[in-house]
């Protein structure tokens, strides 16, 4: 492979976007008096903004926030706390994506339920879940499926795939959530500090450009952004040019990957298999509409139905700030759990569990206070 | 032994299978006389420095993989750690904790790896042990190592040597035992694309310090990788380190799998990969040295030490500065 | 979330929906039951072992194309004045 592609992480061409965006966003933060506030939605884009540096490189005039784009970040204690519930039946393997390994729920996680004794599988793909319940009959299977819209219509399939082989031992705990009714939720509080959103490549190339239609509304700039180290810095250059021209629109800078309809096929995928619920996040409480259930014809591939599980009480310490912080109307400092009950080791909200998260991040500076400066 | 044999729990209860199984096995492929001489301690003769001794356990699963096996890593392990502190290694220990029903021609290839590993490394196992336990109460075969190696007069390794401006290298392309055993574990369709580094390093350490006797520290790039290694020295040093991204060699194999997977060679163990601190005067020298041995064709100068207070920063390909953390546990696959 | 990678197809097996895909020196097996036909060269991006979609590639050379002529021109941003409330280099 590589060829073509190798230009979308050339550091020559990164170069010339950096200086031109650097440029534009001088102009911009001038103009408004601050630093300009752009939030990513997608933990991808804050693992690859962190893996490049680029916070280094245009923190001084881009203020770059985490929103809750991370899937197993914005899982909920009380689901965390049924995926632990279902580890501890006898006869149950529970199959999943790594990272939801470590994620916290109230008082335990799937990695130490795997260290009492526990089997917990991690997959790559649900369809190699699917393979290992077929070859192991004895056991019964389930699979967690988190994720965004860009995994839901894998594991719509591997469930179709699963009632075409007559599986009678695989089942799926479906814990799926949607963006833009999360992008919804942020917006319509008026208090509401971005200036701008970085939108997910992926979920995009499912969704298609026309499902942000409904930004429109609100006069922010979008851009739908790659995750290539020059596509993030050429989809910060268009909302850059979109704020000094004041024409927010929502634009797609990611025109290889993602069409206007988006995908067609993985549409109808999870059409089939799902319906739109409500769902909860970890740090927003329930969001209308923002979560997927299992379709009737399906019902039977529903772990939560097909298993008793104990009533589940969610021990939440109260006071978590993520959705304030996320919303630029509270910075991490200003939560009152910030360093005393949640931290990196043991975690409250979604801005703490993940590694990037904006609290973690602040948690991680704070620490290095005034070192920064020397090399960076 | 006949072919289809397996370890039973009478080869570990000090009887005739027991010694069947180290006259027939252990004494075939371990040929030194100390050993051969079966008694109950080793007696060794050491002079001329300051003696080493190093331990390490051994649990990989499985245990054989691309580019080596449990027994050259226990082996590799041991030689490494007593390498990279400056040590010639000379001796080892082997202790086997077998379950039941293990195969015998597995431990047999395990053992004949073993014998290769110390014949390439020029060390010499001098005492075993050999227990075995039911089945179910650990998986297949774990092997401890102790190695013996002595420091030779004039080799001053430490942190505390550490000043701004000394150059980092490391003598190759980093993350493949890491990658490998993961993609095997976790039966990643490209597992067997990628193969472990896993090899001793004694000898590569011991023509660096031969040229460049300026060397100040070493540490083989074992689990956590080598930002783990990185953010340790810096920690114990009492100073900064910068690392540069582009740098730091990594087989293409390698970055793909990490990018499938989501995850930084970074933090990657290695098996047969070290970084050196050396002063900064001596860069250039060490790396040629380097990369004159076969072990070390893909050395690179990685970064270098400034001073600060325990933080390491990575530039990035792209002119960007990131701290580097620990590894924050096993690395996993990530979706997001 | 959506962990993606590109790869380049190398191989077909139609029947099962299955491609081997390139990418970066390493080889995969992924389903194409969300992209629908592909053919050998043809590039899609990955997750968890699913074609999302195909990618584009003369839109990729475009972006490319425009870049370039960006790093030809670097500089030119450099004297447009700083001041004012107008739009800028659209």
């Amino acid at each position: 492979m590589r060829e073509f592609l190798t230009k979308f992480r050339d550091p020559e061409i990164a170069r010339a976007l950096i200086k031109d965006v650097r440029h534009l966003a001088t102009r911009v933060a001038d103009r408004l008096g601050r630093r300009v506030v752009l939030m990513e939605v997608c933990g991808t884009h804050t693992v690859a903004i962190s893996r490049a540096g680029l916070r280094s490189l245009l923190g001084d005039l881009l203020d770059l926030r985490s929103g809750p784009g991370c899937p197993v970040c914005v899982t909920d204690y009380a689901d965390v706390d049924r995926m632990v519930a279902l580890a501890r039946l006898p006869g149950v393997t529970v199959g999943t994506f790594g990272d939801m390994v470590r994620v916290p729920g109230s008082d335990s996680s799937l990695e130490r339920e795997r260290a009492a004794g526990a089997d917990i599988r991690i997959f790559y793909s649900p369809a190699d879940a699917v393979a290992w319940a077929a070859a192991h009959p004895e056991r019964e299977l389930v699979f967690l499926g988190v994720g965004f819209e860009t995994t839901a219509p894998a594991v719509a399939l591997s469930i179709k795939e699963a009632g075409a082989r007559g599986l009678k031992n695989f089942s799926v705990y479906v814990n799926h959530k949607l963006v833009p009714p999360a992008l919804m939720a942020l917006l319509e509080d008026p208090e509401i500090k971005v200036d701008g959103f970085i939108l997910p490549g992926h979920v995009s190339a499912i969704i298609g450009r026309r499902a942000y239609s409904f930004l429109e509304a609100f006069r922010l700039p979008a851009a739908i952004t790659g995750f290539e180290t020059n596509d993030i810095l050429e989809g910060i250059r268009q909302i850059l040019k979109m704020m000094w021209g004041k024409e927010p629109r929502v634009v797609n800078g990611y025109t290889r990957v993602v069409r206007e309809e988006g995908n067609k096929i993985a549409q109808r995928e999870m059409a089939a298999v799902f319906r739109v619920g409500d769902a909860s996040w970890r740090g927003f409480g329930v969001i209308p509409g923002s979560g997927l259930t299992l379709a009737a014809p399906f019902a039977a591939f529903d772990a939560a139905a097909r298993f008793t599980l104990p009533p589940v009480v969610p021990r939440v310490p109260a006071g978590c700030a993520c959705g304030e912080i996320l919303k630029g109307k509270l910075t991490p400092k200003e939560c009152r759990l910030f360093a005393v009950a949640c931290n990196p080791t043991s975690p409250v909200g979604p801005c703490m569990v993940s590694s990037e998260g904006a609290c973690a991040a602040y948690y991680q500076f704070e620490r290095h206070y005034g070192e920064r400066a020397n090399h960076a | 032994m006949r072919k289809n044999d397996v370890v039973l729990l009478a080869h570990g209860d000090g009887g005739a299978l027991t010694h069947e199984l180290i006259t027939g096995l252990f004494l075939r492929y371990f040929p030194g006389r100390t050993l051969q001489s079966l008694t109950d301690a080793a007696a060794l003769e050491l002079s001329g420095g300051r003696v080493a001794v190093s331990t390490d356990s051994f649990v990989v699963s499985p245990l054989f993989f691309p580019g080596g096996d449990i027994g050259k890593l226990s082996v590799c392990g041991t030689v490494n750690d007593l390498a990279v502190v400056g040590a010639k290694p000379l001796y080892l220990t082997a202790s086997f904790l077998i379950e039941e029903g293990l195969p015998l021609a597995e431990l047999e290839r395990v053992v004949a790896s073993m014998a290769a590993a110390c014949a390439e490394a020029g060390v010499e196992i001098v005492a075993g042990d050999t227990k075995v336990v039911g089945r179910g109460n650990l998986d297949r075969l774990f092997i401890n190592t102790t190695g013996v190696g002595l420091i030779p007069d004039g080799v001053e390794l430490g942190y505390a040597r550490l000043a701004p401006g000394d150059q980092i290298l490391v003598n190759g392309p980093i993350g493949e035992h890491g990658m490998t055993i993961l993609a095997l574990r976790e039966g990643f369709g490209f597992a067997g694309q990628v193969a472990s580094d896993c090899a001793p390093l004694n000898g590569i350490i011991g023509e660096l310090l031969a040229a460049v006797p300026g060397v100040k520290l070493m540490r083989d790039l074992t689990r956590g990788g080598l930002a783990t290694a990185a953010k340790e020295i810096a920690l114990a040093a009492g100073c900064d380190i910068i690392l540069k991204e582009d740098a730091i060699p990594v087989r293409p194999e390698v970055k793909g799998a990490a990018e499938l997977l989501g995850l930084d060679p970074l933090y990657l163990a290695n098996e047969g990969k070290f970084m050196a601190v050396v002063p900064a005067a001596d860069g250039e020298k060490a790396l040629g040295v380097l990369r004159r041995h076969p072990l070390g064709q893909e050395a690179a100068l990685i970064g270098e030490v400034c001073s600060g207070r325990g933080n390491v920063y990575l530039k990035t390909a792209f002119g960007g500065t990131k701290f580097l953390d620990m590894l924050a546990g096993t690395p996993l696959p990530r979706i997001c | 979330m959506c962990l993606g990678i590109p790869g380049k197809i190398v191989a077909v097996s139609p029947e099962e929906h299955m491609a081997e895909i390139e990418t970066f020196g390493i080889r995969q097996r992924i389903s194409t039951l969300l992209v629908g036909e592909v053919a050998v060269g043809e590039y899609v991006m990955v997750h968890t072992g699913y074609a999302i979609e195909k990618v584009d590639v003369a839109e990729a050379l475009e972006r490319i194309r425009l870049w370039e002529e960006l790093l030809a021109h670097e500089g030119v941003f450099d004297e447009v004045p700083r001041s004012g409330d107008r739009p800028g280099t659209d």
